[in-house]
């Protein structure tokens, strides 16, 4: 229990110490515009890993469609916050709005979907849950809303059928997706979600329901006969995994002009799955790590030009080998045991 | 089965006991009329008929494949009986899920152990205690008071439970890296910290060495007098099975060839049959008679 702990305040420690020297970079302008630029998705990416570090490795159950929680987030945050334009005019207090609506959205899509498919095991959830992904991929792509005094005006297919008071605008324009979006989203508001994060799944964890969660990925069996309910504990972290998925889509939508359907689609859940497993099932820290590396990687990579998807291919694959090579593991367990001294103890 | 635990010397509860004391009546523990399960065609139990009494010690024996653990799995609700009712404390099971025949009393260990591996001793047993702790989601994302209260009390009584097999000092290893016959007692603590009437063991002391298996019979027997609980366990180990059980069972191709005290059980020449085979029969029973007197004087609750 006491490893967990440490574990904990290290995640925290080092979101802290980055956001500081972040800050301090920038004020002192010692930081490159591609990289400024790449702050906020960074945030959102690892908020993603995170989340997607709930479902696969706390809860134990492969999930293909995380993007297609983050794409829910991102089109009804960003459409929220376009509605409140006038009414909210503080843009730290409009996203904050705005992100709690993509949360609550993102949730109720991930209820919905939780219902069918966490009665799946195995491949069979993986496949229904990648599904899920297209389909609400296909659904924002097809979906006209427009927005004027009187209210929401939905339309599928065609915008032909939406006729807007004057004043009123579109909001998500079919494949187009969203245009005209102010940018709102700063790296302070990213880095909040990252600690509000970080407070819910550790504390999560850490609390009957996270122990039941991975009573249930340990041994399903036995967890039902001690009379856990599976159903129940399953669909709190689906739900929790996918309302953090639909805070990280706002904030990542908000750092865009247009956002467009196709922005989340397979490849982007197979990334995020790349970042947890990369930092290690059920590693909150890894997780952070990970995905800060491998969103900066693409761009720093960059001199490469055409190979660069061969060489990200290639530093994947060495750092998958060293972090596994027992030598390694030998040199992080021994560092561990200086830093903490349980580690020892544990492993009697 | 007919028996009564009357005839045993049982212990008061202690003050300080664990669970708190049961109102003690009459009705049985668990109650089976007429259960059966058929696996297409198969009837894999068939007519099982059998009465725990409410601090009765009890032990269902077969050959393998006889349907013991099955009986297990019917009782939990794992499988959904074709025929028969199961009555626990007078109340019917039917349609609850495993969870909820848990919450009702039936605690269980498994055949081949299944821990929460990644856990630690004490979360295991604490993931047990779902039903007991009351602390919302909310309470435990925000940390309210409740939260820390119902965590320290959890605590407290994981270790009282692991105390006792003289475990709290391995409260916090992980459960997955303890030796094969700990992790079997880790599992009967499990099992009572759901706060069950019924505890229910598959096969308790597979991989025990013997002084483990002395110890575990002890164990056993304190259970059932601290917590005043029925016991029904699976064993293939007869010293065990003769020595702690008060009432026997015994399970032939899913039916119940005989039952009676370890004392008639071992004198019964289906039993007999069922184990060694017919020709043997007579063999059998002398060596069998042999093994009793050898037996008798370790001691037993059954006299």
């Amino acid at each position: 229990m006491k490893r967990k702990n440490t574990n904990k305040y290290v995640s925290f420690a080092l979101v802290i110490a980055a956001y500081a020297i972040m800050m301090i970079l920038t004020a002192s302008g010692k930081i490159t515009r591609s990289m400024q630029g790449m702050l906020v998705p960074i945030c959102a990416y690892i908020v993603m890993a995170i989340s997607l570090n709930l479902t696969v490795g706390i809860l134990g159950e492969l999930s293909l469609g995380h993007a297609g929680f983050m794409s829910m987030g991102a089109f009804t945050g960003t459409c929220a916050a376009l509605m409140m334009t006038e009414s909210v005019p503080d843009e730290g207090l409009r996203l904050g709005i705005s992100m709690v609506i993509g949360a609550i959205f993102g949730g109720i899509a991930g209820f919905l979907i939780g219902i069918p498919v966490l009665r799946l095991k195995g491949d069979y959830l993986a496949i229904v849950t990648l599904a899920f992904g297209e389909i609400i991929k296909s659904i924002f792509n097809n979906l006209y809303v427009g927005f004027d005094k009187y209210g929401l005006n939905f339309q599928l297919l065609s915008e032909k059928g939406i006729k807007l008071e004057e004043g009123g605008r579109m909001l998500i324009q079919g494949a187009m997706g969203i245009s005209k979006i102010k940018k709102i989203s700063t790296f302070t508001a990213g880095f909040i979600l990252i600690i509000l994060t970080l407070f819910i799944v550790y504390h999560l964890v850490e609390s009957r329901y996270g122990r039941a969660i991975m009573a249930i990925r340990d041994n399903r069996i036995a967890a039902e006969s001690v009379g856990v309910d599976v159903t129940k504990y399953k669909m709190t972290a689906f739900v929790i995994s996918a309302a953090l998925a639909g805070a990280a889509g706002t904030l990542f939508a908000m750092n865009y002009s247009t956002i467009t359907a196709n922005k989340f689609d397979f490849n982007t859940s197979i990334l995020i799955l790349v970042l947890v497993v990369l930092g290690g099932l059920g590693n909150i820290t890894g997780s952070i790590i990970s995905a800060t590396l491998l969103t900066i990687l693409p761009e720093a990579l960059r001199g490469f030009a055409t190979y660069r998807m061969l060489v990200y291919a290639i530093v994947l694959i060495v750092v998958m080998l060293f972090t596994n090579a027992s030598g390694t593991k030998m040199l992080i367990s021994n560092i561990k045991a200086k830093l903490g001294g349980n580690k020892e103890e544990e492993e009697q | 089965m007919a028996y009564k635990s009357e005839g045993s010397n049982l212990v008061p509860v202690p003050s300080n006991a664990v669970i708190p004391e049961r109102d003690i009546n009459d009705m049985p523990a668990l109650e089976c009329k007429n259960l059966g399960i058929t696996f297409g065609g198969l009837h894999a139990v068939e007519n099982f008929n059998l009465t725990i009494g409410r601090t009765e010690i009890a032990g269902l024996i077969g050959p393998n494949g006889a349907g013991k653990t099955t009986v297990f799995n019917l009782l939990t609700n794992v499988y959904q009986p074709t025929t028969g009712t199961i009555l626990l404390n007078g109340m019917d099971t039917h349609g609850m899920s495993t969870a909820q025949v848990s919450k009702a009393g039936i605690g269980r260990t498994f055949q081949n152990i299944r821990l929460f591996n990644n856990l630690t001793v004490e979360e295991n047993i604490m993931v047990a205690m779902d039903k007991s702790i009351k602390c919302g989601l909310f309470a435990g994302l925000l940390r309210l008071p409740s939260y820390f209260r119902e965590e320290k009390k959890a605590h407290k009584r994981a270790l009282e439970l692991l105390h006792i097999f003289d475990m709290e000092n391995v409260a916090n290893h992980r459960a997955g890296s303890l030796p094969y016959g700990a992790q079997r007692r880790v599992e009967i603590v499990r099992a009572l910290a759901t706060d069950p009437k019924v505890l229910l063991l598959d096969e308790p002391a597979a991989g025990m060495n013997p002084s483990e298996t002395a110890d575990l019979m002890a164990n056993i027997r304190k259970i059932r007098d601290t917590f005043q609980i029925a016991v029904v366990l699976i064993e293939h180990d007869m010293n065990l099975v003769m020595n702690v059980c008060e009432g026997l069972c015994v399970l032939n191709f899913g039916r119940i060839i005989a039952k009676g005290s370890p004392a008639e059980i071992q004198k019964n020449p289906t039993v007999i049959e069922a184990y060694l085979g017919k020709s043997h029969s007579t063999k059998a029973h002398e060596a069998v008679n042999e093994v009793v007197e050898e037996n008798s004087d370790t001691g037993s609750d059954n006299k």
